[in-house]
């Protein structure tokens, strides 16, 4: 910056004392006047930036708030059964709105028995899938097994019911159920009369649903195992199975674990397709052939129709513990799939 | 060098023949497997099998334009509950759309320390909450304090089901930006706010829009969180305030009703769904598998 001529520094100096920067040296009225303009526009461009950065941290703060929510109106809504019923909610076994007696105990057999079956039955199938279309399968099938394993994924609870009733429980009846009775009676699970609907109607139905699930997550943990290890393993002279057991499932064992209590917590949550073929009965039974009812399921049969205050109560303190059930269920199974995928990529539903 | 004078015998040694145990439990994982495969995929071809053999007989004019008919009256339709799915889904998305993708770019953007992993892991564990304890959730959030269900309520159950599904697929398209385009954009002096919305988000637009229309194909077929927010209804109704029909809730009564004329409309009904559905994902693949960020499958 050039030195002003001598005749003009009053004037310039009037200026500075009028600005009130008078600590610098360089005349104020040199300066382009582009600077002046981008300091005035900054602190919009700031504001702008912290409202930007508030309203997405409010948008990401909501994600919590829901979880508050859920908790404090359930915990709430169910006080009145909470306090009458205290601990003996979960051991009774009457369920009576008429007198209003409320014991959970059947519905809680019922989610538990019926996601168990499905688990037995889903597990093999689901990392048999994983490891078939991550280990073996051709790379031009690849692409559509793996979209159609999401596709079943897509399908809603209803169809699955719908599909259920009309298809699969027919099939139970006729062919599935009297030949487990004849070579599984000894066992007991398989016993009394073959109605098609029943426990091991909504076990099949969820085994299907669940299976993507399982098979997306493995996928997911079983493509994040390094290629070097597989390689590692095959020069070493392994066979396919060799290197799929010591390479692969070894090194995903955690993740996999993961992905089968994802799939177990939906299975507990899952209400639809199961209140269309369990029976809705609340009754212990050990046999598979028997109705059932699930925790889901009287909360979308009953709720609607739940008069009295009780009554409701119940009906949200049973949908409280479903809640508390299947978020440990799957802060556990996220921990699990985070330890392999690293955060990164543990999308459920894709 | 020397151990080169005898190849042969090393071949040899090399390529004996697995023991049978080796050999057979290799094969059988292999049939095992494929077994698996064919499995799972069974169930897939059976239900969309039986959708198109049920209900594309069952769909007409009459099932896309009228009204539901009373028990022993023949014909009618669902027009009203594919209006009202759609209604119900829309005031949905608004909240799940902005709140989903709001969270996403704060993941992504501003991703570091502990509050934000909470909120990724709260988001995942969400994901998982069944959607009968959403419905309760909505029923006492808004049909309680006004003592009757509404599409509105529905909608609240909706939005707030594909708010964790939106943030974690936006957040994860987000991270594969670039960080030079992001240094590019703030080296030009444009403010953060612009750089994050025109040149980060719009890079990985692709990716985020896939997000939401998985989330949307999610909701579209929930009944559980309907059941006691939008409560459905037999006649035609439009104000966003008042019970609504929905397309999930009318296919539920209809299969579980004893009526032989109202199992063919449920079917129709599912075929209408699961058609909306599918073209919805398979959109999502095509773009997807098209573009740069193709999750590779």
């Amino acid at each position: 910056m050039s030195t002003p001529a001598n005749s003009d520094l009053p004037q310039l100096l009037r200026i500075e004392t009028h600005v009130g920067a008078a600590s610098t040296a360089v005349p104020r009225a040199e300066l382009p006047a582009v600077p002046r303009i981008e300091l005035h526009s900054s602190r919009i461009s700031k504001w702008l930036d912290w409202l930007f950065r508030n309203i997405l941290l409010l948008c990401s703060l909501s994600v919590l708030g829901v979880m508050g929510i859920f908790f404090y109106e359930l915990t709430s809504r169910s006080k009145l059964s909470i306090a009458k019923f205290g601990l003996h909610f979960f051991t009774g076994q009457t369920w009576d709105p008429v007198s209003g007696d409320f014991g959970a105990l059947p519905f809680i057999y019922g989610t538990l028995l019926s996601s168990l079956v499905a688990l037995v039955l889903a597990v093999p199938l689901a990392v048999g899938v994983a490891v078939f279309i991550t280990e073996l399968c051709p790379r031009a099938l690849r692409g559509i097994t793996s979209f159609t394993v999401e596709l079943l994924a897509a399908i809603p609870s209803v169809i699955y019911g719908l599909w259920g009733i009309f298809v699969l429980v027919p099939i139970l009846r006729l062919y599935v159920q009297p030949w487990l009775a004849h070579y599984g009676a000894w066992t007991g699970l398989f016993s009394g009369p073959a109605y098609g609907i029943g426990m091991l109607a909504a076990g099949i139905i969820l085994a299907i649903m669940i299976v993507p699930i399982i098979a997306s997550i493995t996928r997911e943990v079983l493509v994040a195992v390094p290629q070097s290890q597989r390689e590692a393993v095959l020069a070493l002279g392994a066979t396919r199975w060799e290197m799929v057991r010591m390479a692969v499932l070894r090194n995903a064992r955690a993740g996999i674990m993961g992905g089968i209590i994802l799939g177990l917590g939906r299975a507990i949550g899952e209400t639809m397709a199961v209140t269309m073929l369990i029976g809705n009965r609340p009754e212990i039974a050990k046999s598979l052939f028997a109705p059932g009812y699930t925790m889901a399921s009287v909360i979308a049969n009953e709720f609607s129709e739940a008069t009295d205050d009780l009554y409701l109560s119940a009906l949200v303190e049973i949908g409280l513990a479903l809640l508390i059930v299947t978020v440990i269920v799957n802060a556990i199974a996220r921990l699990l799939v985070w330890s392999i995928t690293r955060g990164n990529s543990a999308r459920s539903n894709a | 060098m020397h151990n080169m004078s005898s190849p042969g015998a090393s071949t040899t040694s090399l390529s004996k023949p697995l023991s049978p145990w080796r050999r057979a439990t290799n094969v059988g994982f292999i049939v095992l497997a494929s077994v698996a495969a064919v499995l799972v995929l069974a169930p897939l071809v059976a239900i969309f099998g039986y959708l198109l053999y049920k209900g594309i007989g069952s769909i007409n004019v009459a099932f896309l334009t009228a009204t539901p008919k009373p028990v022993g009256e023949s014909g009618g339709g669902m027009a009203n509950a594919i209006v009202g799915s759609m209604m119900i889904l829309g005031l949905g998305s608004l909240i799940g759309v902005p709140f989903g993708i709001g969270a996403g770019i704060y993941m992504a953007e501003f991703g570091r320390g502990k509050l934000v992993t909470l909120v990724r892991f709260t988001a995942d564990v969400l994901n998982g909450v069944p959607s009968i304890v959403v419905g309760i959730a909505a029923y006492a959030m808004v049909v309680l304090p006004q003592q009757h269900f509404s599409a509105v309520a529905g909608g609240v159950a909706l939005g707030i089901m594909m708010v964790p599904t939106i943030a974690r697929t936006s957040e994860d398209m987000l991270l594969m930006v670039p960080n030079t385009i992001r240094e590019a954009a703030l080296g030009l002096g444009i403010p953060q706010w612009r750089a994050t919305l025109q040149v980060t988000l719009r890079t990985a637009s692709k990716g985020v829009i896939t997000g939401c229309m998985l989330a949307f194909a999610r909701v579209a077929g929930e009944t559980a969180p309907l059941l006691f927010t939008a409560f459905g209804n037999q006649f035609w109704n439009l104000n966003p305030n008042q019970p609504t029909a929905a397309l999930p809730i009318q296919i539920y009564s209809y299969a579980i009703s004893p009526f032989d004329e109202w199992h063919k409309q449920a079917w129709a009904g599912a075929l209408i769904l699961i058609v909306l559905i599918v073209v919805a994902v398979s959109a999502v693949r095509f773009v997807t598998s098209r573009g740069t960020m193709a999750n590779n499958a």
